[in-house]
């Protein structure tokens, strides 16, 4: 049943990821691309990372694809206006991107490919309390360090995003 | 068994599903009542006994009318729109529980269609997945109007979840669970030594005046219907649609009521608790399904607050809304976590 699942989650993931590249309406791609969080969602859900699904759900399906979809829509971007890209940075970009997945395969070649083992395998570990106590615990400064980070791109964005002294009020 | 807690989980899910369209049904007819009630009119009294087959009417209406797709619009989008937004507003009144246990030949059976541990970020997710309909719709029909209103729609619902998301964590730290049910049993302990009354309305009022904003923003309710302001879009993001691809939308805005509804009073007003629950020596069962009764008095209580919003205020101008959004409620809601957090660790240091 579970291992069922996964193949349908597989295959779904799959053929979105390959919908986002090959769809010729930019409207389309993003939303094959949600499509493909709601699949990564549900292998989340199988790893039994309930908090992790939740975020993936709210943070990438909820709030950030909702903004692509809206810049997208805001620039009205449809199949007839998009612009075709030259032949040659087709093929460099083929094979540019085949040299990843060379890449990924022979990394992935070695890697220890061992059964879970029952006696040490915690299978809690991905529900909420179990998470938090991680992060504030046993890695609470790479935690930390990484909302200053946060803070310093939104910092950024602000200040990219505030008008000039001598600039005329749109609104 | 086993294929009886099915049948048992699968009668409840019928069920919930089915008071969920019954009670958005019912809300469009109680709209009218209501508004003809504040307008001092009769409202609609014709279809049945005090108009009673009014919704009815209506959907028989709407089916009826033809299915018009605008010549340029994008056919399967402009079907998937309506769809989609029926769809994410039934789906998440599926972990509010609609009461206690009752117990039935020894078991205890939860009104409740399934309990996850990540209850309210379940709402919370399947809520930011609303606007999807309302934008790809708007997109579909190929008509500026209806861009304009889906791409307002996108940018209040971004705006609000943040201070939404704000209150919940608030509400968060109070109860430390995102379990729903566990939110709603915890509400049923003692305060001051009545029963059922330890509401977090008392933890959270701020959270709460927060929340209630936002779910008015969230569900597309004057005053913060924007997206489909008739005096400056036509009909925003539906002006293209007739017949049910219309009935879809306007039917997924009383689901989303209902669901906002349901949501408050389960979070913060006690769930389906009433006070005195166990002082009064009822049998578990009763007490179970009085609870049940108090939870839908409740929902419905803040049905007719929304109903009651929409005829007596004005809407915002938008930039109004986002100043409000942006510039009120978010800080609000932050100095709220804040105060709430050094409230919780005073309590622990000085108790």
């Amino acid at each position: 049943m579970t291992g069922n699942f996964f193949y349908f989650l597989t295959f779904l993931t799959l053929f979105a990821a390959i919908g986002v590249v090959a769809s010729k309406n930019p409207v389309y791609s993003v939303l094959f691309m949600i499509l493909t969080f709601f699949a990564l969602t549900g292998h989340y859900i199988l790893l039994n990372a309930q908090f992790l699904a939740a975020v993936n759900f709210i943070v990438y399906m909820g709030a950030i694809m909702v903004l692509f979809l809206f810049v997208i829509m805001f620039l009205n971007m449809r199949e007839d206006t998009e612009q075709h890209k030259p032949m040659l940075s087709k093929i460099a970009a083929a094979i540019a991107g085949g040299i990843l997945f060379v890449v990924m395969i022979a990394a992935l070649k070695d890697v220890n490919t061992q059964m879970m083992q029952p006696a040490v395998f915690d299978s809690q570990i991905g529900m909420v309390e179990n998470l938090g106590k991680v992060l504030f615990k046993d890695y609470l400064l790479p935690f930390e360090l990484a909302s200053v980070l946060f803070l310093a791109a939104m910092a950024g964005a602000v200040m990219l995003g505030k008008r000039e002294p001598g600039e005329q009020n749109r609104f | 068994m086993e294929l009886d807690i099915l049948l048992i989980k699968g009668l409840i899910i019928f069920a919930v599903f089915g008071i969920t369209l019954l009670i958005a049904t019912y809300s469009t007819y109680a709209e009218r009542k209501v508004a003809a009630f504040i307008q001092d009119r009769v409202g609609p009294n014709r279809a049945g006994p005090l108009g009673l087959a009014q919704p009815l009417a209506d959907a028989v209406k709407l089916f009826f009318k033809e299915e018009f797709v605008p010549a340029n619009a994008n056919k399967f989008l402009f079907i998937a729109g309506p769809s989609l937004a029926m769809l994410t507003a039934c789906m998440s009144s599926a972990v509010i529980p609609f009461g206690g246990t009752l117990l039935i030949g020894g078991e205890y059976i939860h009104l409740q269609a399934i309990e996850v541990n990540i209850g309210i970020l379940y709402v919370f997710g399947i809520v930011a997945l609303g606007v999807y309909g309302i934008m790809i719709g708007g997109w579909a029909s190929n008509n500026k109007f209806s861009l304009l209103g889906a791409i307002r729609a996108a940018s209040q619902n971004i705006s609000y979840e943040l201070a939404m998301g704000m209150s919940i964590i608030a509400l968060l730290l109070v109860t430390g669970t995102l379990s729903m049910r566990d939110i709603a049993a915890q509400q049923g302990q003692e305060m001051f030594g009545v029963s059922g009354m330890n509401w977090n309305i008392f933890y959270q009022p701020v959270g709460f005046l927060i929340f209630i904003i936002c779910a008015f923003a969230e569900t597309n309710r004057v005053p913060f219907d924007l997206p489909e302001c008739e005096t400056e879009l036509v009909g925003g993001y539906h002006t293209e649609y007739s017949s049910m691809g219309m009935g879809l939308y306007l039917f997924a805005e009383y689901v989303n009521i209902f669901v906002a509804s349901a949501v408050m009073a389960t979070l913060y007003f006690g769930g389906y608790n009433f006070p005195f629950m166990n002082q009064l020596g009822l049998p578990h069962n009763v007490v179970t399904i009085l609870g049940t009764v108090v939870l839908f008095a409740k929902i419905f209580f803040f049905i007719f607050f929304f109903m009651w919003v929409r005829w007596t205020l004005p809407r915002f101008r938008y930039d109004q809304l986002m100043n409000l959004g942006w510039k009120i409620l978010i800080p609000l809601s932050i100095l709220n976590v804040i105060v709430t957090g050094g409230a919780i660790l005073l309590k622990a240091e000085l108790f």
